[in-house]
C-alpha cells in the first residue's frame, strides 16, 4: 500500500479495523492464559511454574504424564471443538439467513451423535464398557467420523430442503431442528438399549458431551478437519458478506449463492460431525460465540469468522474448566454448563425478535 | 451503444412472463422501465443481470454476450440494486466496500479503499462511514446500496425502484446522484420506476411494458397521453408546469 494512497483513506476507518484485529488478538491471549490456568487447575496440585517447565520439556515423570497425557489433550480438545462448533454456527447463521441456526439448534449435532453411535455399537468401530471413565472406547475413529458425518448430512439436507420452501420462518426452522434432534436422540438411546454393555454413563456421554475423552489421535483428526474448514470459510468470507445483504444482492455481486450455500453447509456439517463423534453433543457454543462477536465487532466476516472461532474456543475451555473445578473432584458434563450459558441467550434472541441482528 | 437486448423471452415454469423484448441503451443514458404492477419490470431487470436466465434471446454488453460470462464477470460490468435489501450490522464503509467484491482476489487494496472513499463522497455519506446500517434511515440506506453498486465500477447500473421508500427530498437526491454518475462516468442506468413524473424529470429514454411485452420505447416522444393511457388504463394529460413536463391523471 503506497504512502500516498494511505493518506486518502479515512484514518478513522483504519483505526476501526485495527481495533477489531486488536480484540481478536486479545481473545487469543485470554485463551492462552486460561489454558495455562486450566492445566494448573485440578486435583493434582500443580503450580504455574511447574506447568511452564513441563511444557518446555524440563520436568520429571509424574508431572509429564499428568500434563502431557491428561490435561493438555483435554485443553486443546476444548479449544479445537469450541472453534469448530462456533465457526460452524457462524457460517450456518449466514447461509440460512437465520440468526437462530447452529449445529445444536438445527439438530445436526444430534444427527451426528446418532451416526457415531451406529458406527460404535452396530458397526463395531468401538466398544462400550461398564466403568464410567471408559464408557465408550473408539477403536476406528475414521469409521465413527464418517458415520457421524452421514448422520449430520442427513439432517443438513432436511434443513436445506426446508430452507428452500417458501415462507419457512427462522423459528419454524428451529422447531424442525428440535423435532429432528429429538428423533435422533431417541434413536441413539434405543440403539444403546440393545447394545451389549448398556451404561447410563455412555448415554450421558452422547447427550451432554465430555471433553476428557479426547486422545492425541482424536485431537489430530479434529484439528486437521477444523483447520481445513476454517481456511475454507475464510476463503469465502466475501461471499458470506455479500449474502448478508440478501440473496439477490449477493447474486448481483457475482456470488453463486446455491453453490456457496451447499458447500458451506457441507463443510459446517463435517466439522460438527468430527467434534460430536469424539466428544458427544455440546450445545449452544455455535450460537453464543458468533452472537457475542457480532455484537462487539459487527457482521463483517473478515473479522467475524476468526473472532467467532477464538471466542468459541475460549467459551468451551472456560466451560470445561468450570465443569472440572466447580464441584471438584466431580467432573460435570460440559454440555450442561454450555446449556446454562446458551439457553438464556437463545430465549433472549427469540423475545427480542430474531429479525434484528 | 452499451447494452443491446434482442428477442428476450422468459417464462417461470412455462408461464410466460416476458416475450419479444428488444431495445438498446446508449452511454450516458438514464433509461426508465415503466409499466403496471406485474407487467414484468423487475423480471426484465433480473434477466439483464442474469439472476434469471431468459429461455431465448441475446443480451450484449459492450458487444460481449452476457450469457457466456461468469457470474463474477457479469458483476464487474453490471451493478444491481435489488428492490429489497437487508440492513445488517455492517458499517457504511464496509457495506460499500462489498461493492468491490467482484474485483477483489484475496484482500482489499489501497485502490479499493480509495474508490469507496470517493463514492461515499459523491453520495454525501462521508460522515456516516462508520455508522452501522441498522442505525440508518431509509433514505440513507438507499444511498448506501446505490453507493455499493457504483463502487462496483459497472458499465451499466440496474436499479429496481430506487425511490419507492423515500421522501420527496431523498427521491430527488438519489435520482440526481444517479443521473450525475451516469453523465460523469459515461455509463448507463436502467431504472425500474413507478412514479411517472420522476421518470419524466430524470430519464432520457422510456420503455413502456404492457402484458409482458414492449408497448412503446423511445425518448420524450413516446410519453404521449395515448401511450400512457394505453399502458396504465387511466386517461391522463401531459402538461408543462414551469416548463417541466408533468403527467396528471384525469
Amino acid at each position: 500500500m503506497g504512502q500516498l494512497a494511505m493518506e486518502n483513506i479515512p484514518r478513522s476507518y483504519l483505526r476501526y479495523t485495527r481495533r477489531k484485529i486488536f480484540i481478536i488478538y486479545l481473545l487469543v491471549l485470554l485463551t492462552a492464559l486460561l489454558g495455562i490456568y486450566a492445566i494448573n487447575a485440578g486435583s493434582a496440585e500443580l503450580s504455574p511454574a511447574q506447568v511452564l517447565l513441563t511444557l518446555l520439556g524440563k520436568a520429571e515423570g509424574r508431572l509429564n504424564i499428568i500434563i502431557w497425557n491428561i490435561r493438555l489433550p483435554r485443553i486443546l480438545a476444548a479449544v479445537t471443538a469450541g472453534i469448530g462448533l462456533s465457526v460452524a454456527g457462524c457460517v450456518m447463521q449466514n447461509l440460512l439467513r437465520n440468526p437462530l441456526a447452529s449445529p445444536f439448534t438445527l439438530g445436526i449435532s444430534q444427527g451426528a451423535a446418532f451416526g457415531a453411535a451406529v458406527a460404535i455399537i452396530a458397526l463395531g468401530a468401538g466398544s462400550t464398557h461398564s466403568t464410567s471413565a471408559d464408557a465408550v472406547i473408539i477403536n476406528n475413529p475414521y469409521l465413527v467420523t464418517i458415520s457421524a458425518f452421514v448422520g449430520a448430512m442427513a439432517t443438513t439436507l432436511v434443513v436445506l430442503f426446508l430452507a428452500q420452501v417458501r415462507g419457512v420462518t427462522p423459528e419454524a426452522m428451529v422447531l424442525a431442528g428440535v423435532a429432528l434432534g429429538s428423533l435422533f436422540s431417541a434413536a441413539t438411546i434405543i440403539l444403546q438399549f440393545f447394545a451389549s454393555d448398556v451404561q447410563v454413563a455412555s448415554i450421558v456421554f452422547w447427550t451432554f458431551g465430555d471433553i476428557g475423552r479426547a486422545s492425541w489421535r482424536d485431537l489430530e483428526i479434529m484439528a486437521a478437519v477444523t483447520g481445513a474448514a476454517l481456511l475454507y470459510f475464510m476463503v469465502n468470507r466475501w461471499n458470506y458478506n455479500a449474502l448478508d445483504g440478501g440473496e439477490e444482492t449477493a447474486k448481483g455481486l457475482g456470488v453463486d449463492v446455491e453453490r456457496i450455500r451447499l458447500t458451506g453447509m457441507f463443510v459446517a456439517s463435517l466439522v460438527t460431525a468430527v467434534t460430536v463423534s469424539f466428544l458427544g453433543i455440546i450445545g449452544f457454543i455455535g450460537l453464543v460465540g458468533p452472537h457475542m462477536m457480532r455484537r462487539v465487532l459487527g457482521g463483517d466476516h473478515r473479522f467475524l469468522i476468526p473472532a467467532s472461532s477464538v471466542m468459541g474456543g475460549l467459551l468451551l475451555l472456560a466451560s470445561d474448566t468450570l465443569a472440572r473445578t466447580i464441584v471438584s473432584p466431580v467432573v460435570l458434563p460440559v454440555g450442561a454448563i454450555t446449556s446454562f450459558m446458551g439457553a438464556p441467550l437463545f430465549l433472549y434472541l427469540l423475545s427480542r425478535g430474531y429479525g434484528k441482528r | 451503444m452499451i447494452l443491446s437486448v434482442d428477442g428476450v423471452e422468459f417464462s417461470y415454469n412455462s408461464r410466460p412472463v416476458l416475450r419479444d423484448i428488444k431495445f438498446e441503451v446508449n452511454r450516458g443514458e438514464f433509461f426508465a422501465i415503466l409499466g403496471n404492477n406485474g407487467a414484468g419490470k423487475s423480471t426484465l431487470l433480473k434477466c439483464l443481470n442474469t439472476i434469471l436466465k431468459p429461455q431465448t434471446g441475446t443480451i450484449l454488453i459492450e458487444k460481449e454476450n452476457l450469457f457466456v460470462l461468469s457470474r463474477r464477470e457479469v458483476a464487474r460490468r453490471l451493478g444491481y440494486v435489488a428492490q429489497r435489501y437487508e440492513s445488517t450490522r455492517f458499517t457504511v464503509f464496509d457495506a460499500v466496500l462489498l461493492g468491490r467484491k467482484p474485483h477483489i482476489k484475496w484482500g482489499t487494496t489501497a485502490r479499493d479503499l480509495e474508490i469507496v472513499r470517493n463514492v461515499l463522497g459523491i453520495l454525501g455519506l462521508d460522515e456516516f462511514s462508520l455508522r452501522y446500517l441498522d442505525e440508518l434511515s431509509g433514505g440513507e440506506l438507499q444511498k448506501v446500496v446505490i453507493a455499493r453498486a457504483l463502487a462496483q465500477e459497472p458499465r451499466v447500473l440496474l436499479l429496481d425502484e430506487p425511490t419507492s421508500n423515500l421522501d420527496l427530498k431523498n427521491q430527488f437526491e438519489v435520482l440526481k446522484t444517479v443521473k450525475r454518475a451516469v453523465r460523469e462516468q459515461n455509463i448507463a442506468a436502467v431504472v425500474v420506476m413507478h412514479d411517472l413524473n420522476l421518470a419524466l424529470r430524470f430519464a432520457d429514454k422510456f420503455l413502456l411494458l404492457k402484458n409482458r411485452t414492449i408497448f412503446a420505447c423511445g425518448g420524450m416522444e413516446v410519453m404521449t397521453p395515448e401511450n400512457i393511457a394505453g399502458v396504465y388504463g387511466v386517461p391522463v394529460a401531459v402538461e408543462r408546469l414551469a416548463n417541466i413536463p408533468v403527467i396528471v391523471p384525469l
